[in-house]
């Protein structure tokens, strides 16, 4: 309770909160708040400019932007939230497994992580995807592998010094099996740095999703992806920029959302680091 | 020292060799197929399996990998299918753009980040701080792809005072390279100005001040030494991150640079050159860490480098 407190206390982290807030609502309602169809193309209406009957603008198709906008929203919010949880699930059991374990499995598992850890992300998300192919799927999966390695060392770091504990020590001499001492013993302390690290990780989910749909490697027409609408109004973006700008707004904000919200809860759940704020 | 740079030159080999392996596995497992591309989908089956045998498609995952190890070690890399130049030659064309843009965004990151940051730290909670540490937080929130868009409506659409991408002369270098080093500079402003604020609170400077060093230098001698360490890793990380960020930017920008080959080679389903630029790229991220690796030493004589 202590944290929600502290969390509390943050204005930016509130900020951020009701822009996380703002992006989930958006996504779940969004067939009430488009005022039209995200894929109906209209081709006198093309380029239209910001105006009464469609208030960002419509785009090379005559697509209205605000539709896509809030439709993009699912895209983004799906894939994010997907891919957290498969970076989650592989970190949690490969980190649990090399920092439990120890010996040569540990090697091997942090010896692969370092060199995936080395290497610029945009580089390995394109690589699984030249792998994988294009697609929300596809995209999902890469963005989910990708984040794998991080959440393995963090893992792997919390439970390497909570095995040394006395607790841990206790339960594991009182003849509890390893499955229990972890659940009860290990996972529960892990979870506050996993929590801030998915919210973090939210961010980049999002920016990366973009990244890729905008090279034309991620989610492909006519699905409305906020990278995806960047990378075809980049095509008319000298006679008609608002095609390309508006959606890229959206990626901002969905970002900034979760970037403020993870720095709040990682200042909220471990105070110690506050000192610097 | 030059025993250390021998070894971890040779350390790399195996991380190198890791890589074209992994490279070569996730191309054999993709479900297109570059030679029905190259041909379209009318060809004859006697074209496709000539132009295959041709291109070496047929024989198993494992000959192909210790036959492409082979022309590595004689510095050979292949032809690219679609150009069929030889890859060594497009690569040579291609890294210069890349290594000048990465190369300025890094110098624009480091300056302009670690000015900011050491300034917000001397001044916490200053209007100063206040505004860095916004403009931080948009600019790690950006995508720089966009960020890219909107400096060309901006600076070329508007003002028309840089061009719109491609390469020449400087004013083509300004705007790519400032949107690159973006999210780098929010990245180490923020580090730096942690860092800092943690060495100021230290012993040592308090004993500095009280026995009535001047604050200049007590930030320059005793200050920004220790904290030089964080920044220095999260540098050699960033300079990684440049580089895959270096693949947008060339798109936006149209500047034609490795990141840009190497998406065309995704999209043509060139395998041979994709290899070839994925090489490189690593190879580029083993120097980097190496060169971090080695001014540590000369930051802090503590971290001596032995064998």
């Amino acid at each position: 309770m202590d944290a929600w407190l502290r969390f509390r206390k943050n204005r930016l982290a509130l900020i951020g909160l009701a822009l996380v807030l703002l992006l989930v609502l958006t996504a779940t309602l969004a067939p009430w708040l488009a005022l039209h169809d995200p894929t109906r193309q209209s081709l006198i209406e093309k380029r239209a400019r910001p105006g009464a009957k469609y208030l960002l603008g419509a785009d090379e198709f005559g697509r209205d932007i605000l539709s896509r906008v809030i439709y993009g929203s699912r895209v983004a919010l799906l894939v994010g939230v997907v891919s957290v949880l498969i970076a989650l699930a592989g970190g949690l059991v490969l980190g649990t497994a090399a920092g439990f374990t120890g010996g040569w499995l540990d090697t091997v598992v942090m010896r692969v992580v370092e060199i995936l850890l080395a290497f610029p992300y945009l580089l390995l998300a394109l690589a699984i995807v030249a792998m994988l192919g294009p697609g929300v799927l596809n995209t999902t999966l890469a963005v989910g592998i990708w984040g794998v390695p991080a959440v393995t060392r963090m893992v792997r770091g919390s439970v390497l010094a909570l095995r040394e504990t006395e607790y841990v020590g206790a339960a594991r001499a009182l003849g509890a099996p390893a499955p229990a001492v972890l659940r009860r013993h290990v996972l529960p302390n892990v979870l506050p740095g996993l929590v801030v690290y998915a919210t973090l990780f939210m961010a980049n989910a999002i920016l990366l999703e973009a990244a890729l749909s905008f090279l034309g490697l991620g989610v492909q027409p006519p699905t409305a992806s906020w990278g995806l609408m960047v990378s075809t109004g980049r095509d008319v973006l000298l006679v008609a920029p608002h095609v390309a700008t508006v959606p890229g707004l959206a990626i901002m904000v969905a970002v900034l959302g979760f970037n403020l919200v993870g720095d709040g809860l990682r200042d909220a759940l471990d105070p110690r680091l506050t000192t610097t704020r | 020292m030059l025993t250390f740079v021998t070894r971890r030159l040779l350390l790399a080999v195996p991380v190198l060799l890791g890589v074209v392996f992994v490279v070569m596995l996730t191309i054999d497992l993709l479900p297109g197929d570059a030679v029905t591309l190259m041909l379209g989908e009318h060809a004859t089956r006697d074209a496709v399996a000539n132009l295959r045998a041709h291109l070496g498609l047929d024989k198993p995952f494992l000959v192909r990998y210790l036959d492409y190890v082979g022309q590595l070690l004689r510095g050979d890399l292949g032809r690219s299918f679609q150009q069929n130049r030889l890859v060594a030659a497009e690569l040579s064309d291609a890294w210069p753009a890349t290594i000048e843009l990465t190369i300025a965004a890094l110098l624009i990151a480091a300056v302009v980040g670690i000015v900011a940051g050491i300034a917000s730290a001397v001044w916490p909670n200053s209007l100063f701080d206040g505004v860095a540490r916004l403009f931080s937080l948009f600019g790690l929130s950006m995508p720089i792809f966009w960020t890219g868009l909107v400096f060309i409506v901006i600076f070329s659409l508007w003002l028309h005072w840089l061009p719109v991408g491609g390469t020449g002369s400087l004013t083509h270098l300004i705007l790519p390279a400032v949107t690159l080093a973006l999210p780098s500079v929010a990245m180490i402003a923020r580090m730096t100005r942690s860092a800092v604020l943690d060495v100021l609170r230290e012993d040592y400077v308090r004993t500095a001040r009280a026995k009535g060093v001047g604050e200049v230098w007590v930030l320059g001698r005793h200050a920004l030494r220790n904290a030089f360490i964080p920044i220095l890793t999260l540098l050699g990380l960033q300079s990684g991150q440049l580089m895959g960020g270096a693949v947008l930017t060339e798109t936006v920008f149209a500047w034609p640079g490795l990141g840009r080959l190497m998406v065309k080679a995704i999209f043509a389903r060139d395998y041979v050159l994709l290899q070839g630029a994925v090489l490189v790229f690593a190879l580029a991220f083993v120097v980097i860490n190496l060169i971090v690796d080695l001014s540590y030493g000369l930051l802090d004589p503590r971290i001596s480098r032995q064998g």
